[in-house]
């Protein structure tokens, strides 16, 4: 935009952008200040007295074992899911891009997940794996599969990173596919004129002209996985058995909202978004280096 | 289309057909097993025995969904009810959305102000911290506001958006500016610039962003679950994850997929029908 501004009123400008920053202030602004200064607080079980002792919180929380079981359950669930739904969605995506017939009918059939929320996604595989009704579960058991991820930690695990992960890939999809198509044909062609194979072509060539993409649904994704899955956990189950599925989330909100804890869910709070950050600028990282490598 | 380029289409690229059916058959199965589910009765389900064919309940079940939950085990808010809710929230959250990040953008886009820029960067800010890490505290001021139980609750917490307003920030920038000056020389104050001008031209834009936060809206589980206590004020999200009960509990699955039949259909058929707005709503927003 121009150095002049189109128009000059003084008084205008602030009330347009009143509405947001109001809600800003009410639901943002104020909330985040609370939490963090929560984190830094402690209060008696009455509530009566607060007193501030600094990072002494965190200190006890990582020595919880509990705590650290859910932030360690947490990465590697994060990780599987992220790394699954982008992986799957950049396969199709390349598959879809390709001369097909019927490509927009493709294009449409697979991306219809992104209107499910993650909860429905759940009920679904719910109704699929419960352990009585389920039609896979009982293929499952007729196979000789003692299926039954009410009291199967690991079962419970995979299925809710299988809800996830089948709810997300219809995003990364769309993604994946306009950024593919944006490449222009003849850099392709052209390679492969010059004898490169397919596979060369497209580590050399299309991915890293895929990374603006790439970074973006990294972001994404890791969000999503960290803090979206909460409806998957809640439907299926409810962070069990015996907190198998009990990310970081699901703690904050047991803590927070059944338990009312506010200073351990502030402090958790706190934790899982320094997680947050961190996770997706290791996962940069990989990528950067994947990319210059080739 | 003659034979030999069809042939070259599918038979070429057979592998890449295989995987994208292979893969959609994943998706669809679920989906399909639901919508048989939700015509067969509670006894054949709860028996094990449901078949992968269509039984012959589905007006039972449908009716008694859409009603209030009449089945043996369920206790649940009538169907209509929650999908006029989740409307009522989708709707509020797409239109509260738009309207204040489209005021907020043609602000910081056409006008020059002190703070502006701080006013922007604190509007970005908000993109880092999603609702849920700051569950606790937002749900006390909500609460202490007296939201909790009303729209107003489940509607203005989740206004706030950076996005929208980056995304018509990005939509502003490409409009030519003589159009504008134009219109100031024809004697049109800023309003008037906005209605006549600016808007038609970001309709598109506008549509985009509405598919993206209908669904976004209709889709909300964590804050609707804080935010409702009343039977009555469930949305159908919440609602049928409710009448779940947990992974051990008895459930009438007939009615429960019934539901949630009912609760796909209305965000699957605006993706579908509006596939083309979405897809350029999320490419752009991502630049």
């Amino acid at each position: 935009m121009t150095d002049r501004p189109v128009f000059a009123n003084r008084l205008l400008p602030y009330l347009l952008v009143a509405p947001q920053l109001l809600l800003i202030a009410m639901f943002f602004l104020w909330p985040s200040a609370q939490a963090i200064y929560q984190a830094l607080l402690r209060t008696d079980p009455f509530g009566l007295r607060t007193q501030f002792v600094g990072l002494e919180n965190f200190r006890s929380l990582v020595s919880d074992p509990h705590f650290m079981d859910a932030a360690r359950l947490t990465i590697l669930f994060s990780l599987i899911v992220v790394v699954a739904s982008l992986a799957i969605g950049l396969l199709l995506a390349v598959m879809a891009n390709k001369p097909l017939m019927g490509a927009r009918v493709y294009k449409t059939l697979l991306l219809w997940p992104y209107a499910l929320a993650p909860a429905m996604a759940a009920v679904l595989w719910l109704f699929l794996f419960q352990p009585q009704i389920g039609i896979i579960a009982r293929a499952l058991a007729g196979l000789g599969v003692r299926w039954n991820f009410v009291l199967d930690g690991k079962q419970a695990l995979m299925l809710v990173i299988g809800a996830s992960v089948w709810q997300r890939v219809g995003y990364n999809f769309i993604f994946f596919l306009a950024g593919l198509q944006a490449i222009p044909r003849s850099l392709v062609e052209a390679a492969m004129v010059d004898g490169a194979s397919s596979r060369r072509v497209f580590w050399s060539i299309v991915f890293p002209l895929l990374s603006p993409t790439t970074f973006f649904l990294i972001i994404m994704n890791t969000v999503f996985a960290f803090v979206d899955t909460f409806g998957v956990i809640d439907a299926l189950t409810k962070g069990g058995p015996a907190r198998a599925t009990q990310t970081l989330i699901y703690r904050i909100y047991t803590d927070g909202v059944v338990y009312y804890n506010v200073t351990r869910a502030a402090v958790q709070s706190v934790i899982l978004l320094a997680l947050v950050v961190l996770f997706t600028a290791l996962q940069f990282k990989y990528i950067e280096r994947r990319v210059h490598y080739e | 289309m003659n034979k030999k380029l069809r042939k070259s289409l599918v038979s070429r690229h057979w592998v890449a057909h295989l995987i994208l059916i292979v893969w959609i058959g994943v998706l669809v199965f679920p989906v399909y097993v639901a919508i048989i589910g939700s015509t067969h009765d509670a006894a054949t389900i709860g028996r094990g025995l449901m078949p992968l064919v269509p039984g012959g309940h589905f007006l039972s079940n449908y009716v008694a969904a859409w009603k209030g939950g009449v089945g043996g085990r369920v206790v649940a808010t009538p169907a209509r009810v929650m999908m006029f809710n989740s409307l009522v929230m989708a709707l509020g959250i797409a239109v509260g959305k738009i309207v204040v990040s489209l005021l907020s953008a043609y602000a910081i886009v056409y006008f020059r102000f002190p703070l502006r820029n701080f006013i922007f960067w604190l509007i970005l800010i908000t993109l880092m911290l999603p609702l849920e890490v700051r569950i606790t505290p937002t749900y006390a001021v909500a609460s202490s506001l007296g939201l909790v139980n009303t729209f107003a609750g489940l509607i203005l917490p989740l206004t706030v958006s950076a996005t929208g307003t980056l995304f018509f920030r990005q939509a502003f920038r490409t409009i030519p500016r003589e159009l504008l000056d134009a219109a100031k020389i024809d004697g049109a104050g800023p309003l008037r610039c906005l209605l006549s001008v600016v808007l038609p031209l970001v309709r598109p834009n506008i549509a985009a962003l509405f598919v993206i936060l209908f669904i976004y809206g209709w889709n909300q589980y964590l804050w609707p679950l804080l935010m409702t206590t009343h039977k009555q004020m469930e949305t159908v999200v919440i609602g049928i994850v409710k009448m779940l009960g947990g992974p051990e509990a008895l459930v009438d699955w007939n009615v429960v997929m019934a539901n949630a039949v009912l609760a796909m259909m209305v965000p699957v058929t605006v993706v579908i029908l509006m596939q083309r707005w979405l897809v350029r709503g999320l490419v752009d927003t991502d630049k």
